[in-house]
């Protein structure tokens, strides 16, 4: 690749998130949904449900579901951009682009930018939700920023999911199968209870699931305590790492594919 | 380098989907500057046929040159050179007109500062000006497709993809969309235009090439396609079913084929050659005869005529090569 080419890869991927971001302008009100949705969530879970939760190992409840949370709100990450990508497929957009003489990486670049910067903003407002309801910090500011790291990692991998989904997708309308996916596996996790008390296999299955490594290692890194005596739960940071790399390694090739295969 | 005399040629173009063979061996040639008309029904392999000259699609077989590149091998020198309408308006709903042009202007790899005026110029020449801020959502559907045409002559390509322009629009968007198509032939465009309209490839196209199973089936200038179809017809209609057969006979004397006999509408009709004399010799023979006639008159044959006539035949011939239709019309 020359320096060339990858000049305009760079340019280009920078169109498309200025692009994206125009879009937020242009629909301010779908993005405060995508913001406070998680806020709505969080708050339910921890003055609705919260009263019936005892949190194994003793601790406040809502505190104890702020990490989950965060992680939560990287998973629904997925749906932002599936219906992107899901959209511009549908409409010929993406047909477009690939007709033109533009970087094809760019539609990546573009949307995976725009994404983590979305992405980032919702993680500061969950945290600000966050302190107003009890959660804080107890390891100091150096952990918690490698939390919020593994956090972004997360959402980085399941960027190349959404994309994924997103080019197998027949429209943008298919989000909702995306949702019935998301959810589960979502809070099949360590993120609203304590695996201990599921039972035993299901317990099992949320420990090993990427959504509760990225959980637990967050709080661990922000010096909360933790459960779970899986050799899933007790090396969360690593899991943190090796989770996200590995969804990455398989829906980046495929998401690749798939694109150049649009044509047929 | 010179400008090839052809904007697009394609030899022998194969391209399967599963079992389908939505390419069975495409050949065509468009000299440039012309506008060239690809007719055929749904699943004739038209849209696979633009896929694939715009390198949005691999031909499994053949080759193909777009404005002198080949299409898999010089992919990228070939995206530089065409413009692409397909049959979505594939343009961004949220974004207003004019961000959408600026946009693909930027991926064209204009400057901001050429990329707006160009905006600004296509805008103009469109007549979006006044729509530009506003988001494409609103837009109706003849100027999302202005709009979308606006998108591909970002670069003024020498070529220019149109996949079935005017499908779902109402007639007046028909018109408008028509209107900007004459103008970018003006400035010396190519255009190769996929259409299930033979009013659209009659008004618009120089060529035309009848494609059916993802082959071309019959070539030539609209005229010539309907002069192989035998040339005008003279129609008669009489107002007493008892002179149908000395009007049909009459008929017969100018008819360059069989005489039709419509007994239901009174009417006979036949294909003739020599246009000029022929109705005055008609009208005087069923004088001389003493018929009485409702109407008369000299009409060419439609393009849906020939079309019709045009597969009809390939199915008499070809039934026993009973495949199933491509899967992309």
């Amino acid at each position: 690749m020359s320096v060339q080419t990858l000049r305009w890869a760079v340019a280009d991927g920078r169109v498309l998130t200025a692009r994206a971001l125009a879009h937020w302008a242009r629909r301010p009100g779908e993005v405060a949904m995508a913001l406070l949705f998680p806020v709505m969530v969080v708050l339910m879970m921890g003055y609705l449900f919260g009263g019936q939760m005892d949190v194994p190992g003793g601790g406040n409840y809502r505190e104890f579901i702020v990490p989950g949370m965060f992680a939560l709100t990287m998973a629904f990450g997925v749906e932002t951009t599936f219906t992107a990508i899901a959209g511009d497929a549908a409409k010929g957009v993406a047909d477009r682009f690939r007709a033109m003489p533009m970087a094809p990486s760019a539609v990546v670049v573009g949307r995976a930018t725009a994404d983590m910067l979305h992405s980032v903003v919702a993680l500061a407002v969950m945290a600000a939700c966050g302190v107003l309801i009890g959660w804080r910090v107890h390891d100091g500011a150096a952990k918690a920023l490698a939390g919020l790291g593994l956090l972004l990692l997360l959402r980085f991998s399941l960027i190349w999911l959404g994309i994924y989904l997103g080019l197998m997708a027949k429209g943008p309308e298919s989000v909702a199968a995306v949702q019935v996916l998301v959810w589960p596996i979502g809070f099949l996790s360590s993120a609203l209870v304590a695996p201990s008390t599921m039972p035993g296999w299901l317990g099992a299955i949320a420990e090993w699931n990427p959504m509760s490594a990225t959980v637990t290692a967050c709080r661990e890194l922000f010096g909360d305590p933790v459960s779970g005596g899986s050799w899933a739960a007790q090396h969360s940071v690593l899991m943190a790492v090796v989770w996200p790399l590995a969804i990455a390694a398989v829906f980046a090739p495929l998401s690749v594919r798939r694109y150049r295969a649009l044509g047929g | 380098m010179a400008e090839p005399r052809f904007a697009v040629v394609a030899e022998g173009l194969r391209k399967r989907y599963g079992g389908t063979h939505a390419l069975a061996g495409l050949d065509l040639r468009v000299p440039a500057g012309t506008v060239h008309g690809l007719l055929g029904p749904n699943g004739a392999g038209k849209t696979t046929a633009v896929r694939v000259l715009a390198t949005l699609a691999r031909p499994d077989g053949g080759t193909a040159r777009v404005a002198g590149h080949d299409v898999v091998r010089a992919a990228a020198e070939v995206r530089t050179r065409i413009g692409l309408v397909g049959q979505h308006a594939a343009v961004d709903e949220v974004l207003g007109g004019r961000q959408n042009l600026v946009m693909f202007g930027r991926l064209y790899h204009l400057g901001a500062k050429d990329a707006r005026r160009r905006a600004d110029e296509l805008l103009e020449r469109f007549r979006l000006t006044g729509a530009a801020a506003k988001p494409v959502s609103e837009y109706s559907g003849g100027m999302r497709r202005r709009l979308d045409l606006a998108a591909s002559m970002i670069l003024a390509p020498p070529v220019l993809f149109l996949d079935e322009p005017t499908t779902g629009l109402d007639p007046r968007s028909r018109g408008e969309v028509w209107d900007a198509i004459r103008t970018l032939v003006g400035g010396g465009t190519t255009v190769l235009l996929t259409t299930q309209y033979l009013e659209e490839a009659d008004r618009l196209a120089d060529g035309i090439s009848v494609i059916d199973h993802g082959r071309v089936i019959a070539g030539g200038t609209p005229d010539a396609l309907k002069a192989r179809l035998g040339g005008d017809r003279v129609e008669v209609v009489l107002d007493d079913p008892g002179s149908l057969a000395t009007a049909a006979e009459i008929v017969g004397r100018v008819a360059s084929a069989e005489v039709d006999v419509d007994a239901e509408a009174l009417r006979v009709g036949a294909p003739v050659t020599g246009r000029a004399t022929v109705l005055t010799e008609v009208l005087r023979a069923l004088d001389d005869a003493g018929l009485r006639v409702a109407d008369i008159g000299l009409r060419r044959p439609t393009l849906d005529e020939v079309f019709l006539h045009l597969t009809e035949n390939i199915e008499n011939t070809e039934n026993v090569q009973d495949e199933k239709e491509g899967v992309r019309s």
